[in-house]
């Protein structure tokens, strides 16, 4: 029986750096892991997507191409290319992991682990003994709609794993749920020639983010000839052999595929819990307290298991709170109310603690500064005006209370916002580091003046 | 300027006792300072040259006040100095004294930048917010632990910092009524000039402590008896101490009162308050009509409020409504203490432990278990021999536990 202080079921993002940072504290680990080491996030999600959507920036930047006095041949947009280059991508990092497991002396155990005791996982015929704590980071993975009748058949009814290895880009996509993995694969698709159908029942595209973020995004998509429709329901679904016909609000619809991306179920399944008494919450996630711990002590659970947000950097925080508690150290908690949102698609979206909707359902006293990129200097010279910056604070103190931008580099740039509120800096000391000029990131100065009602370029 | 005294809100500064431009160690002392209670001795906080004095000789400066800069000899301090007034002795000692700089002053629509005028050296690790909501609730952010990286004082340690005595309860525009349960008593002008000169004196709520070693063997053999009738009689002493203290209040509402500013209020129903140690700190859930309760309804209810406490679980009307409150530090070993009254109550009683000591009865020198008793009271509302009387209520029901039953 081989013996390890910690043993992993997982090597996704949570899984991987929980046993990176345990190996740094002293501790001897092993990570059981079926697939490759990085988890859906460098196979299936993360990684290989936002390749794609780096082509298809490239498919619509090279549009522009003649304005800046390049001259191109004939343009051709074609998927397969896109896709070998994301899996290539997807495997050096991948092997990057691997690199990094064996850099700090981390097993990998290959196969599928079942809990046998609290304290001992069989993979195939040997036991593993973890010695001080086992972690449960086993994810996620996709699912289907099947009360809408779409269950995934991974020819005609899609989900995010299948369409990342698709060959050629349909001509017709109806993507089912338009949180961010449907926006982002619309913004794909539209990309590389695809008619694409947004869909979601709920009454705006990226239905978690600030109201005046969705319908600047849905603007965006409407003005590339993204189909969106909000408020709908699909009705009557009929799927052939190549094709699937439906209706939304009973409108009748053909496309060639479907793509799902109504959300992930957890992985816990076949683990081994009901004998030894980890349970699951009223969502089907593992139950976990505020230390991470599972119902079972000396069990933990992280990533997207153990609940939403079902997000890798959530995750990998958790893995390095978990690694350093069984350490025995006292690590901050992870602070839930500070995780940042980033949707790939273009323009890019990016958001930090709460909306203007949720502020005001709290009816908390705030204020809201705005600044667009169109009146943007950097922004004019990349030709990428689309978006905003909109900061939210509290009227008598200046607290960020939350800080939304759609634009080009959103994703990159709400990271000043994110360290501003982590350590409680207001909008004023946001303002009073100076920003380099020119660049997009004084679009987040200048909001954060807006607040105040000072805006210089606004 | 230093709090140099728990009550102490301004000092004046009696004598420089380094000229500028001497060099000083930490622990140096810089000034003597009279605070509301003696002159004390000002102390450097740092090592350095006393560059500028602000306050002059016989000026008076509220706490918080920059009263000069210690630095390093060549240090450009002209940020520091630049918008600070320097405070002349010419100004009357009684004359208002000069607001320090908090955000109280601007209006909600843009915040204030912060201008941290800290007469020490020592710095304090903070989050500009937690800066910003500490001069706004005139809290001392030396007083506060911090729970952030490396003991930084953030937004929420500030949330669970008590701020210190406001200034009397606000004063609520009602009329003066005797309803059913309480009864208002206009305040006579005694009362009122007994009121300001007390609170001028010793802060917003002028306490004063009376402290009273009750004889408690009835009480602790009544305990035991019962105790042995099985676990269902099973109370504790600080049941015990609730029933008598809601029974001796049910006989002077003078006691179970509040003061309201322009009037006191005496109630009729006594509503006992119950300190309840939990890990963020301290609330007080309310035992309502505890001298009509049986003590077993008493202690099955202190249990639970307290239980529930310590989960967080308290609704607001549960730890509300109090006319006068129970403090015991009895099980961690406190022989004595005092209690802070929690206003607009005028009262509380601070329950020391159960001790075992020698003591004179007749003419021998006998062992008996004693108990100490310390009831700060409001001057305002209760006088020393108000108390007392109190007191002396108390003592009789706790020596004779048998009055309960009565």
């Amino acid at each position: 029986m081989a013996s390890y202080d910690v043993v992993i079921l997982g090597g996704g993002p949570a899984g991987y750096v929980c046993a990176i940072r345990s190996a740094q504290l002293g501790l001897s680990v092993g990570v059981i892991e079926r697939e490759g080491l990085g988890g859906t996030c460098v196979l299936w999600g993360c990684i290989p997507a936002k390749s794609l959507l780096e082509s298809a920036y490239l498919a619509s930047r090279v549009r522009h191409a003649a304005e800046h006095g390049i001259t191109t041949g004939e343009l051709g947009f074609d998927y397969g290319p896109a896709m070998k280059r994301s899996r290539a991508v997807s495997a050096q990092n991948s092997k990057g992991v691997e690199f990094l497991f064996k850099k700090n002396k981390i097993t990998w155990i290959k196969g599928t682990g079942t809990l046998t005791s609290p304290k001992t996982v069989k993979v195939g015929d040997e036991t593993h003994e973890a010695k001080k704590a086992v972690v449960i980071a086993t994810g996620s993975r996709v699912r289907g709609l099947p009360r809408a009748g779409l269950d995934l058949n991974k020819t005609t009814v899609l989900s995010s794993d299948e369409v990342l290895v698709l060959d050629k880009a349909p001509k017709t996509m109806a993507i089912v749920g338009a949180g961010a993995v449907g926006c982002e694969f619309a913004d794909v698709f539209n990309a590389f020639g695809t008619q694409v159908t947004l869909i979601d029942i709920a009454p705006t595209i990226l239905p978690l983010e600030d109201g005046e973020v969705a319908a600047e995004l849905t603007r965006s998509f409407k003005k590339r000839k993204i189909d969106v429709h909000t408020n709908a329901k699909i009705g009557d679904v009929k799927i052939e052999k190549d094709s699937v016909s439906f209706t939304i609000d009973k409108k009748p619809m053909t496309v060639e595929r479907v793509l799902v991306a109504t959300g992930r179920a957890a992985n816990v399944e076949g683990l081994g819990f009901e004998t030894i008494g980890v349970r699951l919450d009223d969502r089907g996630f593992v139950k976990v307290d505020e230390r991470l711990q599972t119902t079972v002590p000396g069990v933990y659970a992280i990533g997207d298991v153990a609940g939403p947000p079902m997000l890798a950097h959530k995750g990998q925080r958790e893995g390095v709170v978990v690694a350093e508690r069984i350490a025995g150290q006292n690590p901050h908690p992870v602070n839930y109310g500070n995780i940042p949102n980033a949707t790939y698609c273009h323009p890019e979206v990016a958001s930090i603690g709460m909306t203007e909707e949720v502020c005001k359902a709290q009816q908390i006293d705030y204020r809201v500064g705005k600044f667009p990129f169109s009146a943007s200097g950097r922004a004019r010279t990349a030709g990428e005006t689309e978006g905003f910056v909109k900061v939210i604070r509290e009227a008598k103190y200046g607290e960020i209370l939350g800080a939304h931008i759609i634009g080009s580099h959103a994703t990159e740039l709400i990271h000043e916002l994110g360290v501003a509120r982590e350590n409680e800096f207001t909008v004023e000391e946001v303002d009073l580091f100076v920003h380099a000029h020119p660049t997009l990131a004084e679009a987040i100065a200048e909001a954060c003046l807006d607040s105040l009602g000072r805006g210089i370029h606004a | 300027m230093e709090a140099l005294s728990p009550t102490m809100e301004e000092g004046r500064l009696v004598r420089w006792l380094k000229p500028e431009g001497a060099s000083v160690a930490n622990g140096d002392t810089l000034a003597e300072v009279e605070t509301d209670k003696a002159i004390m001795e000002l102390v450097a906080r740092g090592d350095g040259v006393l560059r500028r004095q602000l306050v002059a000789e016989g000026a008076t400066a509220p706490i918080g006040t920059l009263l000069g800069v210690i630095a390093a000899p060549n240090e450009d301090i002209a940020a520091l100095v630049g918008g600070v007034a320097p405070v002349s002795a010419s100004a009357a000692p009684n004359a208002p004294s000069p607001a320090p700089a908090t955000a109280t002053a601007v209006a909600p629509e843009a915040p204030a930048p912060m201008v941290v005028t800290t007469s020490e050296g020592d710095r304090v690790r903070s989050s500009p917010l937690a800066r910003r909501l500490a001069a706004e609730r005139g809290l001392d952010l030396h007083a506060i632990a911090g729970s952030g990286p490396n003991g930084r004082i953030v937004k929420r340690d500030l949330d669970t910092t008590v701020a210190p005595a406001t200034p009397a309860a606000p004063v609520v525009a009602v009329p003066v009524t005797a309803g059913a349960d309480y009864t208002d008593i206009a305040l006579t002008q005694i009362r009122r000039t007994i009121a300001r000169r007390l609170a001028e004196s010793i802060g917003p709520v002028p306490t004063f402590y009376l402290t009273a070693e009750l004889d408690v063997e009835r009480l602790s053999e009544m305990r035991k008896a019962m105790a042995e009738l099985g676990d269902d009689y099973k109370v504790s002493v600080n049941d015990i101490v609730l029933k008598a203290t809601a029974t001796a209040l049910a006989q002077h509402p003078e006691v179970n009162a509040h003061w309201l500013g322009d009037r006191i209020r005496q109630f009729a129903r006594v509503h006992l308050g119950v300190a309840v140690a939990i890990d963020e700190g301290l609330i007080t859930p309310v035992v309502f009509d505890a001298d009509k309760k049986r003590l077993r309804d008493i202690a099955r209810e202190v249990r639970e409020l307290a239980t529930r406490a310590k989960a967080r679980k308290l609704k607001p009307e549960e730890y509300t409504g109090s006319t006068f409150s129970v403090s015991n530090l009895g099980m961690f070993g406190i022989d004595q203490f005092t209690a802070i009254i929690n206003p607009p109550e005028a009262g509380i009683l601070a329950i020391g432990a159960v001790e075992a000591k020698p003591v004179v009865v007749g003419e021998a020198v006998v062992v008996r278990r004693r108990m100490r008793v310390t009831m700060s009271c409001d001057h305002r509302v209760i006088d020393g021999a108000t108390g007392a009387k109190f007191l002396a209520t108390l003592r009789r029901l706790i020596e004779n536990p048998l009055l309960l039953v009565y």
